[in-house]
């Protein structure tokens, strides 16, 4: 097994996953990158979660309604233990790019529903997902579909739907706006009150002919009585809808692009990639899947290591996967779910609908701090099976200084770091080398200290807050 | 403790302070001010009511709760003041929706800066003091969200830190050495290396600042015991040590009482207000409460009508002002109660909470408000200042 091979199979779990334990990076380097790949767009392979388990701890989460901001620890929950990392990274992707929150929609069920869709369906044809979206109740309520109607034409969803979720500012007028909404009137939910007393039904989607306008509308040069589908099968002709979620797809996977609001104005900082990944969009016409398949098997994803500041999503997960004995549900989930919400990522409760601003906008002093305490923390529990691995590896490395920092350095990524951040980090190796050394010039039993202080030291770097 | 040296003091200890407490839940505007006069009070509530015998009469018409003892004795005082019926139109009747309006001021789309974030970019353009707004507890609340504002969020003032959990302190303090040298910007190149070095070190020193606040900090106030008496005593260490921090922020949940609400209503007031007495014995014993006001609000009033058990969500609520900077009294009224002009069961608010927020950025801050609450709103003049 070449270094090259696990440094690139590391890389793409980073990306199609929440990372991986050097165990589980070596069983998939001996199976192979393109094969390890097909596998993670398959979930179906794969052992699924069962969420029942979480559930007879936690059945309140079957339907968490208006639980205080905790709704989100199911998914949490499923993230730290799947083994289909893909299919819930993607859920992930969705969530980001359709961002909906209880901030408005109120209840966690419909936002779930909307998680669940994703999982289900996210590999698959993003015509389905535009469809299903559209068909939402959580979305409907949250971009004021259901106050559109035939008489009164309400803008928000159907500018959305250009704007952020299809084809970006600046590739449509206003007037295209217009007829795009005036397409989903009637779309609507039923169900939406009483909340009070007794609680709340479950939304539904509904169609009220009586409130759909079926004149006839003019957008994007077409002509006819459109409804919903035949404007989006509109929008997806386009070719600004390929290259707009291709870059969306590129700035999650590949690298951080600048925020979506400046893309109108700023090109892409890969226009090449982003253009391949438009064409291939438009080839298998908007099969996610065969995407994922062609930005994964790249040269530009294989050359982008490290080129994402992690999410908070990403650190906490990755973390708890990285140390292990995470399984059963318990408070400590719940806790795990508070911690991404503190480090910044309200999951289900983004922002705004622009959804969170990511890459370096992830960090500021606050949220640093919480990331570098709860990753050192986990890293120096040993009672914790990934940690011992990690140990176990790093002893068996060698005791020189540098081969203990090397070692550690190999294990935790394998990372890249500025030569002047290894410098220094071999020096707090000597030193604490020197100190564990009695008198006699006999070693002192304490190496497990020193690799675990060396390890607490890796995950505050700079270079760690990187995927 | 990752002491090094004293901080630098750059602000005087007149300027003024405002400590936001949120009561977060839902508070019962109608047991909390109680309109002890009003018959329909008690049709309304027949079962979770406060009695009149109980009632800590203002005046003739309204009375607090009985558990804010403490908070009557500082009305009387003058330091309060009740500022009725605040809300704004078309409340949604959501925790969550109604909580993102009272923290970013926009009640129409959804905001994405907090308004006590604005504050600070007024207070502190540059960013000189990385302490100004300081968050006590373990969340980053919206309201103090804005983009390059540096806010420190203390989950616990005595561990407070990088690397806290790190034991023992002779550890911490070689491991926090060997981070400054990492984070050095001689190490790394680019942009977002040179931000992520410059991130770390401002959290190095904010937590080396607030390191000192404990350290220095001795009193004859024993604080009652409870978490929000935990993080007001927080506060008036980092005040009382001179920082700069003009902004606090903290919470206390469990205000939303759909069931069992008077013993947990009681108990939850009864926390409050003497956490809040316990902080301002506190602040006065030092010499240093007159340029510290604090707000309280909640994200909505409940329900006019009991269920029985408690009461759901509604609209109008009620906030207060407490310092000796607050002109103590009543402002606005209190919303009426008679059946055909409720809203869907809720009490109507009378005053935009915009305008109460423009008294406090204004006249209490001394800041431009407009920027701040997003247009211009007529300030009832709670403060005397």
């Amino acid at each position: 097994m070449s270094d090259n091979d696990l440094k690139l199979m590391a890389h793409l779990m980073r990306r199609a996953g929440f990372g991986a334990s050097r165990d589980e990076l070596e069983r998939r380097v001996e199976t192979g990158y393109d094969q390890t790949v097909d596998e993670l767009l398959n979930p179906d392979s794969q052992t699924p979660v069962d969420y029942y388990e979480f559930l007879r701890y936690y059945p309140l989460w079957w339907k968490p309604g208006t639980m205080g901001g905790l709704g989100h620890a199911g998914w949490v929950w499923r993230m730290i233990n799947t083994q289909a990392t893909l299919q819930e990274k993607l859920c992930l992707f969705y969530h980001q790019l359709f961002a909906t929150g209880v901030a408005k929609v109120d209840h966690y069920d419909e936002i779930e529903d909307m998680i669940d869709m994703f999982r289900e369906k996210g590999m698959g044809s993003y015509k389905t997902i535009l469809m299903e979206i559209a068909h939402s109740p959580a979305m409907l309520f949250w971009l004021d579909n259901h106050e559109n109607h035939a008489t009164s034409v309400n803008e928000n969803w159907g500018r959305e739907l250009l704007e952020l979720f299809t084809m970006g500012v600046s590739n449509y007028t206003e007037t295209d706006v217009r007829e795009c909404s005036r397409a989903f009137t009637g779309w609507t939910l039923s169900h939406k009150l009483p909340r009070f007393h007794m609680g709340r039904w479950d939304w539904e989607f509904e169609y009220r002919p009586e409130d759909h306008d079926a004149g006839e509308k003019q957008f994007l040069g077409h002509t006819g009585n459109f409804d919903g589908e035949e404007i989006i099968d509109i929008i997806l002709a386009q070719p600004a809808t390929a290259t707009f979620i291709a870059r969306h797809l590129y700035s999650f996977f590949v690298a951080d692009e600048p925020q979506v609001p400046a893309w109108s104005v700023t090109p892409p900082n890969n226009p090449e990639a982003v253009q391949a990944i438009a064409d291939n969009l438009m080839a298998s016409d908007y099969h996610i899947g065969t995407a994922l398949k062609f930005i994964l098997t790249s040269d530009f994803f294989k050359e982008s290591v490290f080129a994402k500041v992690k999410n908070p999503t990403e650190v906490v997960i990755g973390t708890l996967r990285l140390v292990g004995n995470t399984e059963r549900p318990s408070p400590e989930t719940m806790q795990w779910a508070t911690d991404i919400t503190n480090m910044g990522q309200d999951l289900l409760n983004p922002p705004s609908v622009e959804g969170w601003h990511s890459g370096i906008e992830w960090i500021n002093s606050g949220t640093l701090m919480k990331r570098t305490n709860f990753t050192a923390e986990l890293i120096s529990d040993r009672s914790r099976p990934g940690v011992t691995s990690i140990l176990d590896r790093v002893m068996a490395a060698g005791n020189s200084p540098e081969a203990l920092v090397d070692a550690c350095l190999d294990v935790m990524g394998p990372l890249e770091i500025a030569p002047e951040s290894r410098l220094e980090l071999i020096e707090h190796a000597t030193a604490l080398a020197n100190e564990n050394t009695n008198g006699n010039g006999a070693k002192n039993t304490d190496s497990i200290s020193t690799i675990s202080e060396i390890l607490q030291l890796i995950v505050s770097l700079r270079e760690f807050q990187f995927a | 403790m990752q002491t090094t040296g004293s901080p630098e003091i750059t602000t005087k200890s007149s300027d003024p302070v405002i400590v936001v407490l949120q009561l977060s839940g839902g508070n019962d505007y109608l047991n909390t001010v109680v309109p002890h006069a009003d018959p329909l009070y008690k049709d309304y509530r027949p079962i979770v009511n406060v009695a009149d015998e109980d009632v800590l009469h203002l005046d003739d018409q309204i009375g607090f709760h009985p558990s804010m003892g403490p908070i009557q004795k500082m009305y009387q005082d003058g330091n309060v003041a009740i500022l009725h019926g605040v809300g704004y139109e078309n409340s949604p009747r959501s925790h969550f929706r109604s909580m993102d309006i009272w923290h970013t001021c926009e009640p129409e789309t959804l905001g994405t800066e907090g308004w006590l974030a604005r504050i600070v970019r007024d207070i502190d353009p540059n960013k000189e003091n990385v302490v100004t707004a300081v968050s006590m507890g373990p969340s980053l609340f919206r309201a103090l969200v804005g983009p390059g504002v540096p806010v420190a969020t203390v989950e616990n003032i005595n561990s407070y830190g990088m690397l806290t959990g790190l034991t023992p302190e002779e550890k911490l303090n070689r491991v926090l050495t060997r981070y400054r040298r990492m984070y050095s910007p001689a190490i790394g190149s680019g942009k977002v290396m040179d931000y992520l070095g410059q991130t770390g070190l401002d959290a190095l020193k904010g937590a080396d600042i607030l390191a000192a606040a404990p350290a220095n900090y001795t009193s004859d106030v024993e604080y009652a015991d409870s978490s929000v008496g935990k993080k007001l005593k927080g506060i008036a260490q980092i005040h009382l040590a001179g920082l700069g921090s003009r902004v606090f922020y903290l919470d206390h949940s469990g205000f939303d009482t759909h069931a069992d609400q008077i013993a947990t209503h009681a108990r939850l007031w009864s926390e409050v207000s003497t956490a809040i007495q316990d902080f301002f014995d506190d602040l006065e014993a030092h010499n240093a409460a007159d340029n510290v006001v604090m707000f309280l609000f909640s994200e909505f009033g409940r329900r006019v009508y009991d269920n029985g058990a408690g009461t759901d969500h509604g609209a109008g609520g009620v906030c207060l002002a407490i310092g000796k900077g607050v002109k103590g009294g009543q402002y606005g009224e209190y919303p009426s109660t008679k059946t055909s002009d409720l809203d869907q069961g809720d009490l109507v608010p009378g005053t935009d909470f915009r305008s109460i927020y423009t008294t406090l950025v204004e006249d209490w801050m001394g800041l431009d408000p407009i920027s701040v609450v997003g247009g211009n709103f007529e300030k009832p003049e709670f403060i005397t200042r």
